[in-house]
């Protein structure tokens, strides 16, 4: 096997016993990104020197015999939208081609703690806005497995970077569904923590109620070696809750005999293609042979979310947005002649059609005379979701869903029908409308291409979504399978 | 013009004196080098999210309860959408319709009547950065720069209810709420640096009517002058327009202080469309009982309670009281006085006499004064005592002003104490008699007044410090 196809658990024990040193490694990362990062293009912008530095960093440590953090001399990515002190942060926007922050996020920080390796930034849709990566203003990401598909978004970047061993994990960002459809969509395993379990200090917003950091890793247990060190309260961040972080590696190999397991008949329906629902049935009859009980339950209010979700996202970055103005940073039109005009110039040329269209709806449903019939009714069908999260919980340990309703589209095939690129999201927004936590982990394959499965927990109980990811992953293999890129 | 009145409502922004601004760790200081106290959060940068300083939140609570507000014991932040350059998010963090406080009142007093003047609200909200012009507005400038140093520092926003009906209600409450603010210390104040800002809501109506005129909104009044000025003038303008058979349109307008009139600055057509909604970065705002009382007890004596102390217990005449109590400093400095010298009405006449001249010619603050209460204090017993006379107190006073100095101290340096020794007055008295020959008849012709200047006399002679009592005394015994 080779290092770029490893977990990070395998290649800190490598470190740890001296066959390979943090710089080695961190070149074989590089040298892997050379020859497949025209077929995939994950990164927007590479940190080669920086990695290095880091690198040799932690070689010394160990050369001193220093105990070693657990992410030391681990490479990894992470989406651009995570704020990198000195290091462009482009959201993938014309925007912000150019934009260098001044501050690291608190995860940067944290990274930075545990002495991981940053090897650069990865592609996302421009601001986080689509589920396939082609509107980056970098051009899309491909999908490591064919790669006339997309890898999904809008963490297309990430999802593609740890599925093609361009990094041995990525950070990424969730908002409706931007971390576990493109882990789904890549076969990876992708984490949407609890709202307010990781800082979202230094993510740059796209709807701030709803956002969150999570993983990209290959396995269950590089998710809870990642979240470990991420998760936890920041006083940078208000909406971060101040609670005891439990030893997510501790738990891992908890039996889940008895599991309380529900399957939301809303979120199992209609537009369910037929390779994702076998796969999907199949998981669910290997979770019974491992003790767990599986019951089909109802989330009545489940076929709202998406509507509630296209009115409080863009309400939200209607607002956040408006901060790119040409007046302190990013991009500013030259020509313009007063103040009024800079601002059209600017952001009519910065910002790209999905990001101008969701910025026009936001402003919409917040404009008098309509903040009453839009923001404010999805504000309450959003509590009508989280109660029926709540009595769900009542009853099940686990909600079971398919991350999404089909395999991997190919590159165009959504962009002419925007409703049905939306409609992938029908699976993953209700969790980020809830603030509760949500995994997708790979159970399967068609034509080529992974299917994912999504389990949903209720807020705070990460271990319990990972023990019964793990349970599941230690009795298939589709974690283990890697694309094969271009013959090489 | 008597058969319109006024309809006056005010908004007013005071900046809060906590150390540090409202969402980060910045410092709140006045001045500094352009963009020096800023930081990622305080710039707006993308990512960076706002942490709450809880002193700001003690602030405006203690000002809600002296303002006579209740406190919502649920309260939550919004977001004000607009653009302008100054503001570094495009978004202003203030309170929409869950405001911190509401429904109180501040009781003023004009022409001897006093009056309520209800309170609709007080909420928090963050200050915007600075516009520097290359020219006189951004319209007519080539460039335009913009200092953050002033974003981020919390506000205040205290909202009236239309029920002041004169441009000097609108000062006298104006006045008064700063006085209340000051004696809360949550804010200096200072309407010159901006701390106190004052917009007006401003409609006419026929005497009696109970409906409401149409309203235009007046801002940069930066005096309480200029307050009192721009409404003057504004009501003039309206009863002007509608007379002539025009109708009020409804408008924001600019005071002008240079040409004395409102300037109509945009009109409701182009007003913005705010956008509020709750700011989805910060936690609801929950007001604990037990924290809530012990803010109560931290309120101190308020002016209108200090001014009915003032009056009622040390028979202070109004006027001087209300002088005295305008200025929270000035009524501490009055009541460590009267603590050392319990003849109030003399204290209150030095302090509002000769030290607030000594003040205002010096340009100093009541803060900054170097004489100690208890300075005046002794200075009034020496006095009694007639160690000195009133007069060269006065100059013992200005010395005790410029240098910090004891009176005692003073008067020891310059050898200033009264001569109240008889035989060593009598022998000037008769030096004056003898070198007066004209007066000495005029006061024995029954001439009174003569003998105020042979008195004058005496006391030139000896550099004022002759007991004048005494003087007068001695050459009435020779003369008369
Ligand atoms: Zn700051």
């Amino acid at each position: 096997m080779q290092l770029y196809e490893k977990t990070a658990y395998e290649l800190r024990e490598l470190l740890l016993k001296k066959e390979i040193s943090a710089v080695e490694l961190t070149n074989s990362f590089i040298e892997r990104i050379e020859s497949v990062e025209q077929d995939v293009g994950s990164y927007v912008t590479l940190t080669k020197d920086k990695a290095l530095e880091k690198a040799k960093q932690v070689d010394e440590k160990i050369a001193r015999g220093e105990e070693l953090p657990p992410l030391a001399g681990i490479p990894m990515g992470l989406k651009d939208n995570i704020s990198t002190l000195g290091v462009r942060t482009t959201c993938s926007s014309k925007m912000l081609e150019n934009y260098i922050p001044p501050y690291d996020a608190t995860v940067v920080e944290k990274l930075d703690e545990a002495e991981a390796v940053m090897l650069g930034k990865l592609n996302m849709d421009e601001f986080a806005m689509g589920s396939s990566t082609e509107t980056s203003y970098f051009g899309p990401t491909k999908n490591p497995w064919d790669i006339r598909a997309v890898p999904g978004g809008s963490s297309g970047g990430p999802a593609a970077a740890v599925a093609a061993g361009e990094a041995v994990f990525a950070l990424g960002s969730d908002t409706g569904g931007s971390i576990r459809q493109p882990a789904s969509f890549c076969g990876v395993v992708g984490l949407k923590p609890t709202y307010g379990l990781v800082s979202r200090y230094g993510l740059l917003a796209y709807a701030s109620s709803l956002d969150q950091i999570g993983t990209f890793t290959k396995d269950v247990t590089d998710c809870a070696l990642v979240l470990q060190q991420i998760a936890g309260y920041d006083p940078k961040d208000s909406t971060s809750v101040s609670k005891e972080v439990p030893n997510y590696l501790d738990v891992l190999k908890k039996d889940i005999k008895g599991l309380r397991i529900g399957v939301p008949k809303e979120l199992f329906a209609a537009g369910l293609s037929q390779d994702v629902e076998k796969a999907v049935k199949e998981a669910i009859a290997k979770y019974e042979e491992l003790g767990a009980t599986v019951e089909e339950m109802s989330m009545p209010h489940a076929m709202y979310a998406l509507p509630v979700y296209y009115v409080i996202g863009p309400a939200e970055c209607s607002s956040n947005f408006a901060r790119f103005d040409g007046v302190r940073y990013g991009y500013r039109n030259k020509d313009a002649e007063d103040l009024v005009s800079m601002y059209i110039k600017t952001r009519s040329e910065g910002f790209g059609a999905e990001v101008k269209r969701r910025i026009m709806v936001g402003t919409y449903v917040l404009s008098s005379g309509c903040y009453e019939a839009y923001y404010l009714k999805a504000l309450k069908v959003r509590t009508l979701i989280k109660q029926d999260y709540e009595r769900a919980f009542e009853n099940y340990d686990l909600l079971l869903t398919p991350t999404t309703t089909s395999i991997a589209f190919k590159f165009g095939e959504k962009t002419d029908n925007l409703i049905s690129m939306y409609l992938n999201d029908v699976c993953t927004v209700t969790a980020n409308l809830a603030g509760v936590p949500a995994i997708s982990i790979p159970c399967g394959f068609s034509k080529g291409l992974p299917i994912g499965l999504q389990l949903i927990a209720k807020p705070f109980a990460e271990s319990t979504l990972l023990s019964a990811a793990y349970a599941f992953e230690s009795c298939t293999d589709y974690h283990q399978k890697r694309p094969q890129l271009g013959g090489k | 013009m008597s058969e319109y009145e006024a309809v006056i409502g005010l908004e007013v922004h005071a900046e809060l004196k906590t150390k540090t601004k409202i969402f980060c760790s910045c410092p709140t200081t006045f001045g500094g080098a352009p963009n020096t106290h800023v930081c990622p959060i305080c710039l707006g940068l993308p990512g960076t999210l706002p942490v709450f300083n809880k002193k700001v939140l003690e602030y405006a609570v203690k000002a809600g309860l002296a303002l006579n507000c209740s406190i919502n014991s649920y309260s939550k932040f919004d977001r004000k959408n607009y653009y302008y350059p100054d503001l570094a998010k495009n978004f202003q963090t203030s309170q929409y319709d869950l405001p911190i406080a509401k429904d109180g009142y501040l009781d003023i007093e004009v022409a001897g009547q006093t009056k309520r003047i209800r309170i609709n609200r007080v909420h928090m909200e963050e200050d915007a950065g600075k516009l520097v012009h290359s020219g006189d507005t951004i319209s007519s400038s080539s460039s335009s720069l913009v200092d953050y140093n002033r974003a981020g520092v919390p506000l205040i926003e205290i909202v009236s209810e239309p029920d002041l009906s004169s441009p000097e209600e609108a000062k006298a409450y104006m006045e008064l709420l700063k006085s209340v603010l000051e004696y809360t210390g949550v804010s200096d104040c200072k309407m010159e640096e901006g701390s106190l800002r004052c917009d007006a809501n401003i409609s006419i109506r026929p005497k009696g009517s109970t409906k409401l005129g149409t309203k235009t909104e007046i801002k940069n009044m930066n005096s309480f002058k200029a307050l009192q000025k721009a409404l003057e003038y504004e009501i003039g303008r309206q009863i002007q327009v509608i007379e002539e058979g025009g109708r009020i349109i409804q408008e924001t307008r600019s005071w002008d202080e240079a040409l004395g009139i409102t300037v109509s600055m945009r009109s409701k057509e182009e007003a913005h469309d705010y956008r509020y909604f709750p700011e989805p970065d910060l936690a609801p705002i929950l007001i604990d009982e037990e924290w809530l009382e012990t803010i109560k007890k931290s309120i101190p004596e308020l002016p209108q309670a200090r001014k009915k102390r003032l009056v009622e217990d040390l028979g202070l005449p109004s006027y001087d009281a209300e002088v005295i109590t305008s200025s929270k400093s000035l009524a501490d400095f009055f009541d460590a006085a009267v603590k050392e010298y319990s003849d109030a009405k003399t204290v209150a006449n030095w302090v509002m006499g000769e030290l607030l001249r000594l003040l205002n010619a010096n340009n100093q603050s009541i803060d900054e004064t170097l004489i100690r209460p208890e300075n005046l204090a002794e200075l009034l017993k020496l006095i009694d005592k007639g160690t000195i006379s009133g007069k060269i107190a006065k100059q013992v006073f200005e010395e005790m002003f410029t240098t910090g100095k004891t009176p005692d101290t003073i008067i020891k340096e310059q050898g200033l104490i009264q001569i109240s020794d008889e035989s060593a007055i009598l022998t000037i008295v008769d030096q004056v008699i003898e070198a007066n020959p004209k007066s000495v008849e005029d006061v024995k012709n029954g001439k009174e007044k003569a003998i105020g200047f042979l008195v004058g006399q005496v006391m030139k002679a000896t550099k004022g410090k002759a007991n004048p009592g005494l003087v007068n005394k001695l050459l009435r015994d020779r003369l008369i």
